[in-house]
Protein backbone atom coordinates (compact mmCIF):
# COMPACT_ATOMS: atom_id res chain seq x y z
CA UNK A 1 0.00 0.00 0.00
CA UNK A 2 1.30 3.26 -0.91
CA UNK A 3 1.75 6.29 1.99
CA UNK A 4 -0.39 8.52 -0.41
CA UNK A 5 -2.96 6.83 -2.55
CA UNK A 6 -5.03 9.74 -4.55
CA UNK A 7 -8.05 8.31 -7.01
CA UNK A 8 -9.48 10.43 -9.70
CA UNK A 9 -9.86 13.21 -8.22
CA UNK A 10 -12.05 16.60 -9.25
CA UNK A 11 -11.85 19.95 -7.66
CA UNK A 12 -13.90 23.11 -8.67
CA UNK A 13 -13.55 26.23 -7.45
CA UNK A 14 -16.78 28.43 -8.41
CA UNK A 15 -17.04 27.69 -12.39
CA UNK A 16 -13.31 26.48 -12.72
CA UNK A 17 -12.32 23.30 -12.83
CA UNK A 18 -8.65 23.12 -11.27
CA UNK A 19 -8.34 19.29 -10.88
CA UNK A 20 -9.80 17.04 -13.59
CA UNK A 21 -9.66 13.17 -12.46
CA UNK A 22 -5.79 13.25 -10.65
CA UNK A 23 -4.56 9.98 -9.68
CA UNK A 24 -1.19 9.69 -8.09
CA UNK A 25 0.59 7.20 -5.51
CA UNK A 26 3.69 8.12 -3.09
CA UNK A 27 5.18 5.31 -1.54
CA UNK A 28 6.75 5.77 1.84
CA UNK A 29 10.44 7.24 1.94
CA UNK A 30 9.79 8.40 -2.06
CA UNK A 31 10.53 12.31 -3.02
CA UNK A 32 7.94 13.29 -5.42
CA UNK A 33 8.17 16.52 -7.11
CA UNK A 34 4.70 17.60 -8.84
CA UNK A 35 6.38 20.41 -11.74
CA UNK A 36 3.54 22.47 -14.33
CA UNK A 37 2.72 26.06 -14.92
CA UNK A 38 0.88 28.39 -12.63
CA UNK A 39 -2.48 27.58 -12.59
CA UNK A 40 -1.74 23.96 -13.27
CA UNK A 41 -3.47 22.69 -10.17
CA UNK A 42 -0.30 21.65 -8.39
CA UNK A 43 -0.72 23.57 -5.52
CA UNK A 44 -4.27 22.67 -4.80
CA UNK A 45 -3.35 18.86 -5.28
CA UNK A 46 -1.09 19.39 -2.51
CA UNK A 47 -4.01 21.49 -0.12
CA UNK A 48 -6.01 18.48 -0.89
CA UNK A 49 -3.59 16.12 0.86
CA UNK A 50 -3.83 17.68 4.08
CA UNK A 51 -7.32 18.63 3.91
CA UNK A 52 -6.65 22.17 3.54
CA UNK A 53 -9.08 22.08 0.82
CA UNK A 54 -11.79 18.97 0.33
CA UNK A 55 -11.88 17.53 -3.17
CA UNK A 56 -15.44 17.16 -4.77
CA UNK A 57 -14.82 13.50 -5.92
CA UNK A 58 -12.43 11.42 -5.71
CA UNK A 59 -10.78 10.33 -2.75
CA UNK A 60 -7.27 10.49 -1.17
CA UNK A 61 -5.88 7.95 1.21
CA UNK A 62 -3.14 8.61 3.43
CA UNK A 63 -1.82 6.30 5.69
CA UNK A 64 -4.97 4.09 4.17
CA UNK A 65 -6.65 6.97 5.67
CA UNK A 66 -9.39 8.72 4.22
CA UNK A 67 -8.97 12.11 3.92
CA UNK A 68 -11.66 14.81 4.15
CA UNK A 69 -11.96 18.15 5.88
CA UNK A 70 -15.06 16.58 8.42
CA UNK A 71 -12.82 13.40 8.88
CA UNK A 72 -13.12 12.71 12.48
CA UNK A 73 -8.67 12.51 13.37
CA UNK A 74 -8.48 15.74 11.54
CA UNK A 75 -6.09 17.06 13.68
CA UNK A 76 -4.21 14.08 14.46
CA UNK A 77 -4.30 13.75 11.11
CA UNK A 78 -2.51 16.90 10.36
CA UNK A 79 -0.01 16.10 13.51
CA UNK A 80 1.38 13.62 11.09
CA UNK A 81 1.34 15.54 7.58
CA UNK A 82 3.40 18.39 7.94
CA UNK A 83 3.09 21.38 5.35
CA UNK A 84 5.21 24.40 4.37
CA UNK A 85 4.10 27.28 2.77
CA UNK A 86 5.44 29.70 0.17
CA UNK A 87 5.19 32.80 2.77
CA UNK A 88 6.78 30.73 5.58
CA UNK A 89 3.64 31.72 7.85
CA UNK A 90 5.52 31.89 11.44
CA UNK A 91 3.54 32.90 13.77
CA UNK A 92 5.36 36.47 14.35
CA UNK A 93 4.26 37.04 18.00
CA UNK A 94 6.14 34.22 18.72
CA UNK A 95 9.91 33.38 19.20
CA UNK A 96 11.40 31.26 17.31
CA UNK A 97 11.05 28.34 20.32
CA UNK A 98 7.80 28.71 21.14
CA UNK A 99 7.07 28.71 17.02
CA UNK A 100 8.32 25.56 17.40
CA UNK A 101 7.12 23.97 20.83
CA UNK A 102 3.64 25.52 20.44
CA UNK A 103 2.17 22.46 18.76
CA UNK A 104 4.27 20.05 20.76
CA UNK A 105 2.97 21.34 23.59
CA UNK A 106 -0.55 22.43 23.30
CA UNK A 107 -1.50 18.53 21.06
CA UNK A 108 0.60 17.03 24.44
CA UNK A 109 3.13 15.01 22.33
CA UNK A 110 6.33 16.42 24.53
CA UNK A 111 6.54 17.65 28.19
CA UNK A 112 7.22 21.16 28.99
CA UNK A 113 10.42 20.28 30.47
CA UNK A 114 11.31 18.44 27.01
CA UNK A 115 10.36 21.67 24.93
CA UNK A 116 13.11 24.05 24.75
CA UNK A 117 15.47 20.49 24.07
CA UNK A 118 13.33 19.32 21.19
CA UNK A 119 13.81 23.09 19.75
CA UNK A 120 17.28 22.87 20.18
CA UNK A 121 16.96 19.57 17.99
CA UNK A 122 14.75 20.48 15.60
CA UNK A 123 16.78 23.55 14.92
CA UNK A 124 20.16 22.12 14.82
CA UNK A 125 19.18 20.03 11.65
CA UNK A 126 18.13 23.12 9.78
CA UNK A 127 21.48 24.69 10.96
CA UNK A 128 19.66 27.73 13.01
CA UNK A 129 20.54 26.42 16.56
CA UNK A 130 21.76 30.03 17.18
CA UNK A 131 18.45 31.87 16.57
CA UNK A 132 16.34 30.04 19.22
CA UNK A 133 15.14 33.13 20.94
CA UNK A 134 14.77 35.10 17.71
CA UNK A 135 11.72 37.03 16.94
CA UNK A 136 10.73 35.60 13.31
CA UNK A 137 11.33 39.57 11.90
CA UNK A 138 14.82 39.42 12.94
CA UNK A 139 15.60 36.19 10.68
CA UNK A 140 15.95 36.93 6.37
CA UNK A 141 13.62 35.18 4.42
CA UNK A 142 15.27 31.56 4.40
CA UNK A 143 16.21 31.74 7.52
CA UNK A 144 12.27 32.04 8.71
CA UNK A 145 11.38 29.11 5.72
CA UNK A 146 14.10 26.78 7.56
CA UNK A 147 12.02 27.60 11.05
CA UNK A 148 8.96 26.82 8.77
CA UNK A 149 10.45 23.58 8.13
CA UNK A 150 11.75 22.86 12.13
CA UNK A 151 8.13 24.13 13.30
CA UNK A 152 7.12 21.09 11.18
CA UNK A 153 10.05 18.87 12.15
CA UNK A 154 9.15 19.08 15.66
CA UNK A 155 5.63 17.18 14.83
CA UNK A 156 7.32 14.02 13.76
CA UNK A 157 5.48 14.28 10.55
CA UNK A 158 5.14 10.98 8.35
CA UNK A 159 4.98 12.79 5.58
CA UNK A 160 5.89 16.52 4.59
CA UNK A 161 4.53 18.70 1.87
CA UNK A 162 6.65 21.61 0.36
CA UNK A 163 4.34 24.32 -1.49
CA UNK A 164 6.47 26.38 -3.80
CA UNK A 165 8.89 26.88 -0.46
CA UNK A 166 11.72 28.94 -2.00
CA UNK A 167 9.69 30.99 -4.33
CA UNK A 168 9.42 33.83 -2.35
CA UNK A 169 13.04 33.95 -1.33
CA UNK A 170 15.94 35.70 -2.80
CA UNK A 171 17.64 33.78 -5.62
CA UNK A 172 21.02 34.27 -2.61
CA UNK A 173 18.70 32.51 0.40
CA UNK A 174 17.12 29.61 -2.12
CA UNK A 175 20.31 27.42 -1.54
CA UNK A 176 20.47 27.18 2.32
CA UNK A 177 16.11 25.77 2.25
CA UNK A 178 17.12 23.68 -0.30
CA UNK A 179 20.00 22.18 1.50
CA UNK A 180 17.87 21.34 4.59
CA UNK A 181 15.29 20.03 2.41
CA UNK A 182 18.10 17.57 0.37
CA UNK A 183 19.27 16.48 4.24
CA UNK A 184 15.72 15.65 5.22
CA UNK A 185 15.45 13.88 1.96
CA UNK A 186 18.56 11.71 2.56
CA UNK A 187 16.79 10.87 6.06
CA UNK A 188 14.50 8.79 3.98
CA UNK A 189 11.35 11.70 4.73
CA UNK A 190 8.69 10.80 2.79
CA UNK A 191 8.64 14.27 0.63
CA UNK A 192 5.84 16.07 -2.00
CA UNK A 193 7.25 19.47 -3.45
CA UNK A 194 4.98 22.04 -5.56
CA UNK A 195 8.37 23.55 -6.95
CA UNK A 196 10.19 25.84 -9.79
CA UNK A 197 13.58 24.56 -8.80
CA UNK A 198 14.34 21.88 -11.83
CA UNK A 199 17.61 21.76 -10.11
CA UNK A 200 16.40 20.60 -7.21
CA UNK A 201 14.10 18.53 -9.21
CA UNK A 202 16.55 16.87 -11.11
CA UNK A 203 18.64 16.22 -8.31
CA UNK A 204 16.71 15.36 -5.56
CA UNK A 205 13.54 14.04 -6.64
CA UNK A 206 13.01 10.56 -6.94
CA UNK A 207 10.25 10.97 -9.58
CA UNK A 208 8.91 14.10 -11.12
CA UNK A 209 5.02 14.65 -11.88
CA UNK A 210 4.26 17.13 -14.58
CA UNK A 211 0.72 18.75 -13.86
CA UNK A 212 -0.82 20.28 -17.03
CA UNK A 213 -4.65 21.74 -17.17
CA UNK A 214 -5.60 20.06 -14.11
CA UNK A 215 -3.95 16.50 -14.70
CA UNK A 216 -1.34 14.24 -14.32
CA UNK A 217 0.11 15.00 -17.47
CA UNK A 218 3.40 12.72 -17.59
CA UNK A 219 5.48 11.01 -15.06
CA UNK A 220 8.26 9.43 -14.37
CA UNK A 221 12.13 9.55 -12.94
CA UNK A 222 13.85 12.80 -13.29
CA UNK A 223 16.11 11.57 -15.42
CA UNK A 224 13.87 10.36 -17.80
CA UNK A 225 11.50 13.25 -18.07
CA UNK A 226 14.31 15.99 -18.38
CA UNK A 227 16.35 14.22 -21.42
CA UNK A 228 13.05 12.36 -23.15
CA UNK A 229 9.71 13.97 -22.36
CA UNK A 230 7.02 12.24 -24.70
CA UNK A 231 4.41 15.15 -24.22
CA UNK A 232 4.70 18.60 -26.11
CA UNK A 233 3.20 20.11 -23.96
CA UNK A 234 6.38 19.24 -20.86
CA UNK A 235 8.56 19.82 -23.84
CA UNK A 236 7.61 22.94 -24.02
CA UNK A 237 7.67 23.70 -20.09
CA UNK A 238 11.21 22.57 -20.03
CA UNK A 239 12.61 24.74 -22.73
CA UNK A 240 11.05 27.72 -20.93
CA UNK A 241 12.09 26.38 -17.19
CA UNK A 242 14.89 26.67 -18.48
CA UNK B 1 -11.16 84.29 40.96
CA UNK B 2 -10.92 82.22 44.66
CA UNK B 3 -10.37 78.20 44.66
CA UNK B 4 -9.33 78.91 48.32
CA UNK B 5 -13.47 77.77 49.14
CA UNK B 6 -12.46 74.78 47.68
CA UNK B 7 -10.54 72.96 49.93
CA UNK B 8 -12.23 71.69 52.66
CA UNK B 9 -14.38 69.71 50.06
CA UNK B 10 -10.93 67.95 48.81
CA UNK B 11 -12.30 64.73 50.67
CA UNK B 12 -15.18 64.92 48.53
CA UNK B 13 -13.15 65.21 45.12
CA UNK B 14 -10.77 62.71 45.50
CA UNK B 15 -13.77 60.02 46.61
CA UNK B 16 -15.52 61.62 43.05
CA UNK B 17 -12.22 60.75 41.17
CA UNK B 18 -12.35 57.02 42.99
CA UNK B 19 -15.87 56.72 42.00
CA UNK B 20 -14.68 57.62 38.41
CA UNK B 21 -12.14 55.42 38.13
CA UNK B 22 -13.94 52.34 39.42
CA UNK B 23 -16.49 53.43 36.95
CA UNK B 24 -14.45 53.90 33.97
CA UNK B 25 -12.14 50.30 34.87
CA UNK B 26 -14.87 48.01 35.61
CA UNK B 27 -17.25 49.09 32.66
CA UNK B 28 -13.77 48.84 29.85
CA UNK B 29 -12.56 45.65 31.21
CA UNK B 30 -16.81 44.03 31.00
CA UNK B 31 -17.06 45.93 27.79
CA UNK B 32 -14.08 44.59 26.63
CA UNK B 33 -15.21 40.72 27.61
CA UNK B 34 -18.36 41.55 25.58
CA UNK B 35 -16.34 43.55 22.81
CA UNK B 36 -14.06 39.77 22.10
CA UNK B 37 -17.18 37.77 22.48
CA UNK B 38 -19.15 39.96 20.01
CA UNK B 39 -16.43 39.98 17.74
CA UNK B 40 -15.89 36.31 17.96
CA UNK B 41 -19.95 35.51 17.51
CA UNK B 42 -19.55 38.04 14.31
CA UNK B 43 -17.12 36.01 12.53
CA UNK B 44 -18.91 32.98 13.84
CA UNK B 45 -21.56 30.62 11.51
CA UNK B 46 -24.60 31.33 13.47
CA UNK B 47 -26.53 34.00 11.81
CA UNK B 48 -29.01 35.00 14.16
CA UNK B 49 -26.43 35.33 16.80
CA UNK B 50 -24.49 37.39 13.88
CA UNK B 51 -27.79 39.50 13.88
CA UNK B 52 -28.65 40.10 16.99
CA UNK B 53 -24.81 41.21 17.94
CA UNK B 54 -25.54 43.81 15.00
CA UNK B 55 -28.28 44.80 16.55
CA UNK B 56 -27.02 45.60 19.74
CA UNK B 57 -23.74 47.65 18.03
CA UNK B 58 -26.27 49.42 15.92
CA UNK B 59 -28.42 50.55 19.37
CA UNK B 60 -25.72 51.22 21.32
CA UNK B 61 -23.89 53.02 19.09
CA UNK B 62 -26.67 55.09 17.50
CA UNK B 63 -28.37 56.29 20.73
CA UNK B 64 -27.27 59.03 23.10
CA UNK B 65 -25.69 57.04 26.16
CA UNK B 66 -27.14 59.38 28.56
CA UNK B 67 -30.44 58.08 27.40
CA UNK B 68 -28.81 54.45 27.70
CA UNK B 69 -28.33 55.05 31.68
CA UNK B 70 -31.67 56.12 31.92
CA UNK B 71 -33.43 53.37 30.70
CA UNK B 72 -31.09 51.01 32.67
CA UNK B 73 -31.73 52.78 35.84
CA UNK B 74 -35.43 54.25 35.80
CA UNK B 75 -37.06 52.12 33.14
CA UNK B 76 -35.39 48.61 34.11
CA UNK B 77 -36.95 48.63 37.43
CA UNK B 78 -40.59 48.09 36.01
CA UNK B 79 -39.55 45.07 34.96
CA UNK B 80 -38.15 44.09 38.39
CA UNK B 81 -34.57 44.81 37.97
CA UNK B 82 -33.81 47.99 40.18
CA UNK B 83 -30.12 48.88 40.23
CA UNK B 84 -28.23 51.61 42.37
CA UNK B 85 -27.12 54.63 40.72
CA UNK B 86 -23.54 53.55 40.41
CA UNK B 87 -24.52 49.87 39.07
CA UNK B 88 -27.04 50.82 36.57
CA UNK B 89 -24.26 53.57 35.49
CA UNK B 90 -21.63 50.19 34.94
CA UNK B 91 -23.75 48.23 33.02
CA UNK B 92 -25.26 51.16 30.72
CA UNK B 93 -21.24 52.16 29.91
CA UNK B 94 -20.22 48.98 29.96
CA UNK B 95 -22.94 48.15 26.80
CA UNK B 96 -22.26 51.48 25.32
CA UNK B 97 -18.18 50.47 25.49
CA UNK B 98 -18.93 46.60 24.36
CA UNK B 99 -20.55 48.29 21.39
CA UNK B 100 -17.69 50.06 20.17
CA UNK B 101 -15.19 47.32 21.42
CA UNK B 102 -16.68 44.57 19.01
CA UNK B 103 -16.54 46.49 16.10
CA UNK B 104 -12.59 47.80 17.25
CA UNK B 105 -12.24 43.91 17.63
CA UNK B 106 -13.35 42.48 14.69
CA UNK B 107 -11.39 44.52 12.56
CA UNK B 108 -8.40 43.39 14.63
CA UNK B 109 -9.25 39.94 13.88
CA UNK B 110 -9.76 40.50 10.45
CA UNK B 111 -6.21 42.15 10.39
CA UNK B 112 -4.94 38.14 10.88
CA UNK B 113 -4.39 36.83 7.56
CA UNK B 114 -5.85 33.62 6.58
CA UNK B 115 -2.57 32.00 6.10
CA UNK B 116 -2.05 31.96 9.95
CA UNK B 117 -5.14 30.50 10.84
CA UNK B 118 -4.24 27.52 8.15
CA UNK B 119 -0.66 27.23 9.38
CA UNK B 120 -2.34 26.81 12.96
CA UNK B 121 -4.81 24.23 11.48
CA UNK B 122 -1.85 22.18 9.69
CA UNK B 123 -0.24 22.05 12.61
CA UNK B 124 -3.09 19.58 14.05
CA UNK B 125 -4.22 23.03 16.81
CA UNK B 126 -8.18 23.09 17.40
CA UNK B 127 -10.10 26.01 16.44
CA UNK B 128 -10.05 27.40 20.00
CA UNK B 129 -5.86 26.86 20.36
CA UNK B 130 -5.75 28.27 17.13
CA UNK B 131 -8.11 31.65 18.13
CA UNK B 132 -6.24 31.76 21.73
CA UNK B 133 -2.63 31.53 20.74
CA UNK B 134 -2.16 32.50 17.01
CA UNK B 135 -5.07 35.01 16.11
CA UNK B 136 -5.83 36.97 19.29
CA UNK B 137 -2.59 37.96 20.17
CA UNK B 138 -1.86 39.97 17.26
CA UNK B 139 -5.13 41.08 16.48
CA UNK B 140 -5.53 42.78 20.22
CA UNK B 141 -2.18 44.66 19.03
CA UNK B 142 -3.83 45.57 16.12
CA UNK B 143 -6.83 46.61 18.04
CA UNK B 144 -4.81 48.28 21.14
CA UNK B 145 -4.56 51.81 19.57
CA UNK B 146 -8.70 52.23 19.21
CA UNK B 147 -9.41 50.04 22.24
CA UNK B 148 -7.26 53.02 24.56
CA UNK B 149 -8.70 55.58 22.35
CA UNK B 150 -12.24 54.44 22.78
CA UNK B 151 -11.31 54.06 26.68
CA UNK B 152 -10.38 57.49 27.36
CA UNK B 153 -13.81 58.37 25.41
CA UNK B 154 -15.28 55.99 28.25
CA UNK B 155 -13.83 57.96 31.11
CA UNK B 156 -14.95 61.50 29.79
CA UNK B 157 -18.52 59.70 29.47
CA UNK B 158 -18.44 58.23 32.97
CA UNK B 159 -19.38 62.07 33.89
CA UNK B 160 -23.20 61.30 32.34
CA UNK B 161 -24.11 59.13 35.06
CA UNK B 162 -24.09 62.01 37.34
CA UNK B 163 -27.62 62.35 35.88
CA UNK B 164 -28.72 59.43 38.00
CA UNK B 165 -26.94 60.88 41.10
CA UNK B 166 -23.89 58.18 41.36
CA UNK B 167 -20.84 59.82 43.54
CA UNK B 168 -18.39 60.25 40.55
CA UNK B 169 -16.13 63.60 39.76
CA UNK B 170 -18.92 65.42 37.92
CA UNK B 171 -21.30 64.73 40.66
CA UNK B 172 -19.33 65.83 42.93
CA UNK B 173 -18.56 68.98 41.16
CA UNK B 174 -22.78 70.19 41.57
CA UNK B 175 -22.32 69.53 44.70
CA UNK B 176 -19.56 71.38 45.45
CA UNK B 177 -20.71 74.63 43.49
CA UNK B 178 -24.21 74.37 45.06
CA UNK B 179 -22.28 75.24 47.89
CA UNK B 180 -20.10 77.46 47.32
CA UNK B 181 -21.24 79.26 44.19
CA UNK B 182 -17.69 78.96 42.58
CA UNK B 183 -19.00 77.76 39.07
CA UNK B 184 -15.53 78.70 37.24
CA UNK B 185 -13.31 77.30 39.92
CA UNK B 186 -15.26 74.20 40.73
CA UNK B 187 -15.18 73.08 37.20
CA UNK B 188 -11.77 74.28 35.97
CA UNK B 189 -10.44 72.40 38.87
CA UNK B 190 -12.96 69.18 37.91
CA UNK B 191 -11.26 69.57 34.21
CA UNK B 192 -8.02 69.45 35.16
CA UNK B 193 -8.81 66.46 37.48
CA UNK B 194 -10.19 64.54 34.20
CA UNK B 195 -7.52 65.95 32.17
CA UNK B 196 -4.76 64.36 34.50
CA UNK B 197 -6.32 60.95 34.81
CA UNK B 198 -6.50 60.92 30.77
CA UNK B 199 -2.81 61.63 30.46
CA UNK B 200 -1.87 59.49 32.92
CA UNK B 201 -4.07 56.27 31.53
CA UNK B 202 -2.29 57.60 28.62
CA UNK B 203 0.53 56.75 29.87
CA UNK B 204 0.07 53.61 31.68
CA UNK B 205 -1.06 52.22 28.46
CA UNK B 206 1.93 52.99 26.49
CA UNK B 207 4.07 50.95 29.39
CA UNK B 208 1.13 48.38 29.05
CA UNK B 209 1.45 48.28 25.16
CA UNK B 210 5.55 48.01 25.17
CA UNK B 211 5.29 45.26 28.01
CA UNK B 212 2.63 43.17 26.47
CA UNK B 213 3.66 43.76 22.89
CA UNK B 214 7.40 43.13 22.45
CA UNK B 215 7.32 41.31 19.37
CA UNK B 216 8.97 43.53 16.32
CA UNK B 217 6.57 44.97 14.15
CA UNK B 218 6.44 43.59 10.95
CA UNK B 219 8.88 45.31 8.28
Amino acid sequence: MALVEIRDVHKTFGKVEVLKGVSLDVEEGEIVTIIGRSGSGKSTLLRCINALESVDSGEIRVEGQKVHAKMPDLKKFRQRVGIVFQAFNLFPHLKVERNITLAPLLTGRIEKAKARALAEDVLTRVGLADKIDAWPEQLSGGQQQRVAIARCLAMAPHLMLFDEVTSALDPELVGEVLKVMEAMAKQGMTMILVTHEMGFARNVANRIVFMHQGRVWEQGPPAKLFANPETPELASFIASAK
Amino acid sequence: MNFLPLWRYQNQLIEGAIVTLELTVISALAGLVIGIAGAVALKGRITPLRWMVRGYIELFRNTPSLIQIFIVFFVLPTFGLKLPAFEAAAVALSLYFGAYSVEIIRAGLDSIPRSQVEAGQCLGLSGWQVFRHIILPPALRNAYPAVTSQFVLLLLGTSLASQVAADELFHVAGFIESRTYRSFEVYAVICAVYFAIAMSFKALFAVIGLAAFRWPRRR
